[in-house]
């Protein structure tokens, strides 16, 4: 298990040969088969996407009236307008959204790095158990804890403060990334954490000075997904932040669904477009180690 | 491979049984030191409210007079109610027909792509980047625009000469705009299945090929077998999150589970016991049950496993 597991997290690269040699005209036909079917499904896939980005481009008159994404008649106004709709400009909720997703980042790799570097390298009573239990809490719908935590921070004063969505990730809640990085760790060869101990480390310094630094690939995934999980959340924020000043962009951009004299479509497809659009540059950028972390974990 | 495969294992290890000296723990001061946050987080953010769920489902409680107990009350309310098991029936029919959809898609995709396909990293991009968007509040929106009456499913129809219905309106299509919307994210699962597709050596497709089985036969034979443990990871966790769904029921229907209930999915419904009804033990209840369903699936799925997944060891 663990050794496939290892394979996954750098995964080998495809053997060159192929079975069959290319060059016969069948072959060559399949491949064109393939490639069609494939290009189809691609922009059937991408097309909803293509479609909301050049809407949001275009007058609010025609979005509806001409499906087609060729036109020549595009105007920024949309974004004009829809920046200034609420009560607020939507930079406050960037602004409010991009703390958020920073506090969650660093809280997740502080925290899961430290259990991390105890379950894959520590020998302790209970290891197997905790780490059961903290493998088993990925599979816990976290409804049955949505009231008592609701419960919890409404006590400590916490609704509407960011400290609800922010302070769980220093306390290692998500489990999927510590399991990414004791992967990770286990991959390690285990001759540098010996040499480091003989050189006296303690095991501080081996997780400050050894571990980190050859994990970041799995703290950048850890950050890249974090990012993604919490600049997209709806729920936490919906339950902890009720005032429209304290609202990130996902909160914000429902607000607009429940405002609009439903006719102001251009508006709303703008800010979805400013909304998406970091998401869309950390996937463009972070993709190398997206992929990684969904082959090692299966996380979304 | 997985976070499943390595519990598999430990139980197995378990079964063992081994040495239990002292010595074999050096480390743990320094152990409870490390795991201090994740340990704080399990008691107070885990373990304790879900003492506390269950608590509170045997109670009556809305926030502003201490909780009542009222045995098991919440859980007759509930058995009892027709809009509870609309609420069930809707979620299951999503997970039921959602996840084996969006599985077989990514798995057949997988293989398409598979083994040195030219533009594979192109194709793997576009299938993957609406898996990260899908959940979001704008993919939502974008979503009741491209199944509303003037949308973009319905200009495609009239192309070909429907007159295709308001699906999002529609009691009897809501659902299906969200179970495609579902669909629409097969690409981690699909990436999930070109990492396990490569795990696989070549030399049995030599061997394969020796014995002379064709593609066909190769599929069935070799690499289907191989995947078995994956596509068993993936159903439990895809089933367990579908369970779960929220942002999506919410935002299309505008918070309100309609029309006519059809999108009412049983987070939905809970959400409104607790914050809309200030039902604290009702959701509790309900929040209970799911952990049960949750709970009775993905055992039905490890017993099942039996019949169909193959582990080489």
């Amino acid at each position: 298990m663990t050794t496939e597991t290892e394979t996954l997290v750098r995964p080998a690269p495809a053997p060159p040969g192929k079975r069959r040699r290319p060059g016969t005209a069948l072959r060559r036909l399949r491949s064109i088969g393939k490639h069609t079917m494939l290009a189809a499904l691609s922009l059937v896939m991408i097309y909803p996407l293509i479609w909301l980005l050049v809407s949001s481009f275009k007058p609010n008159s025609e979005i509806f009236r001409d499906l087609s994404v060729f036109t020549t008649d595009l105007t920024a106004e949309n974004y004009a307008n829809g920046w200034n709709d609420l009560q607020f400009p939507f930079s406050v909720f960037i602004v409010n959204s991009s703390i958020i997703a920073l506090g969650a980042i660093v809280g997740n790799l502080v925290s899961c790095s430290l259990a991390a570097y105890a379950f894959a390298r520590l020998k302790f009573r209970g290891r197997n158990l905790m780490f059961a239990i903290m493998l088993g809490s990925i599979m816990l719908p976290f409804q049955v804890l949505m009231v008592p935590q609701f419960l919890i921070f409404k006590e400590l004063g916490w609704l509407n403060t960011i400290l609800p969505l922010v302070a769980p990730k220093f306390l290692a809640t998500d489990a999927f990334f510590v399991f990414l990085m004791v992967q990770f760790i286990r991959s390690l060869p285990k001759e540098i954490f010996e040499a480091a101990r003989i050189d006296g480390a303690g095991h501080f310094r081996s997780y400050l000075q050894i571990t980190l630094p050859l994990i970041v690939p799995a703290l950048a995934t850890t950050a890249i997904f974090t990012f993604i999980w919490t600049w997209g959340d709806f729920f936490g924020p919906l339950v902890y932040l009720r005032l429209p000043e304290t609202w990130p962009v996902s909160v914000a951009l429902k607000g607009y669904l429940d405002a609009q004299s439903s006719s102001d479509y251009g508006s709303m497809f703008a800010m979805s477009v400013v909304s998406l659009l970091p998401m869309f540059l950390v996937f463009l950028f972070g993709q190398r180690f997206l992929i990684k972390g969904v082959a090692t974990t299966g996380i979304k | 491979m997985s976070s499943l495969g390595e519990l598999r294992t430990m139980a197995a290890k378990r079964r063992k049984g081994g040495p239990r000296v002292k010595e074999r723990y050096p480390d743990n001061k320094a152990a409870y030191l490390f795991l201090l946050p994740w340990i704080i987080g399990l008691l107070g953010l885990t373990v304790g409210p879900m003492i506390a769920s269950l608590y509170l489902s045997f109670t009556e409680y809305n926030l502003f007079q201490p909780p009542q107990w009222i045995g098991l009350d919440n859980f007759t309310a509930m058995f009892g109610d027709e809009r509870f098991w609309n609420s069930f029936r809707v979620t299951v029919v999503y997970v039921l027909v959602g996840v084996p959809v969006q599985l077989v898609l990514a798995l057949g995709l997988a293989m398409l792509l598979d083994k040195g396909l030219r533009g594979l990293p192109f194709y793997r991009s576009v299938f993957y980047l609406p898996s990260l968007m899908g959940g979001s509040v704008a993919i939502a929106i974008l979503w009741r625009q491209v199944f509303g009456k003037d949308g973009l499913v319905n200009g495609v129809l009239a192309w070909f000469g429907f007159d295709g219905p308001g699906w999002i309106g529609h009691p009897d299509f809501a659902l299906g705009t969200l179970i495609v919307l579902n669909v629409w994210t097969f690409g981690s699962p699909m990436v999930i299945f070109l990492a396990g597709l490569r795990q696989i050596p070549e030399m049995f497709y030599e061997a394969a090929s020796i014995d002379g089985a064709g593609r066909v036969r190769q599929f069935f034979s070799v690499t289907l077998p191989l995947l078995t443990p994956i596509v068993f990871f993936n159903l439990v966790l895809q089933i367990i999150f579908a369970f779960q769904a929220f942002t999506q029921a919410y935002v299309v229907s505008g918070g309100t589970g309609g029309p006519a209930d059809s999108t009412m999915f049983y987070t939905l419904l809970l959400y409104k016991e607790a914050f809309t009804e200030l039902d604290m033990g009702y959701a509790s209840a309900m929040a209970w049950f799911l952990v049960v369903v949750v709970a009775a699936f993905t055992a039905i799925n490890f017993w099942l496993s039996k019949y169909w997944v193959f582990y080489d060891d």
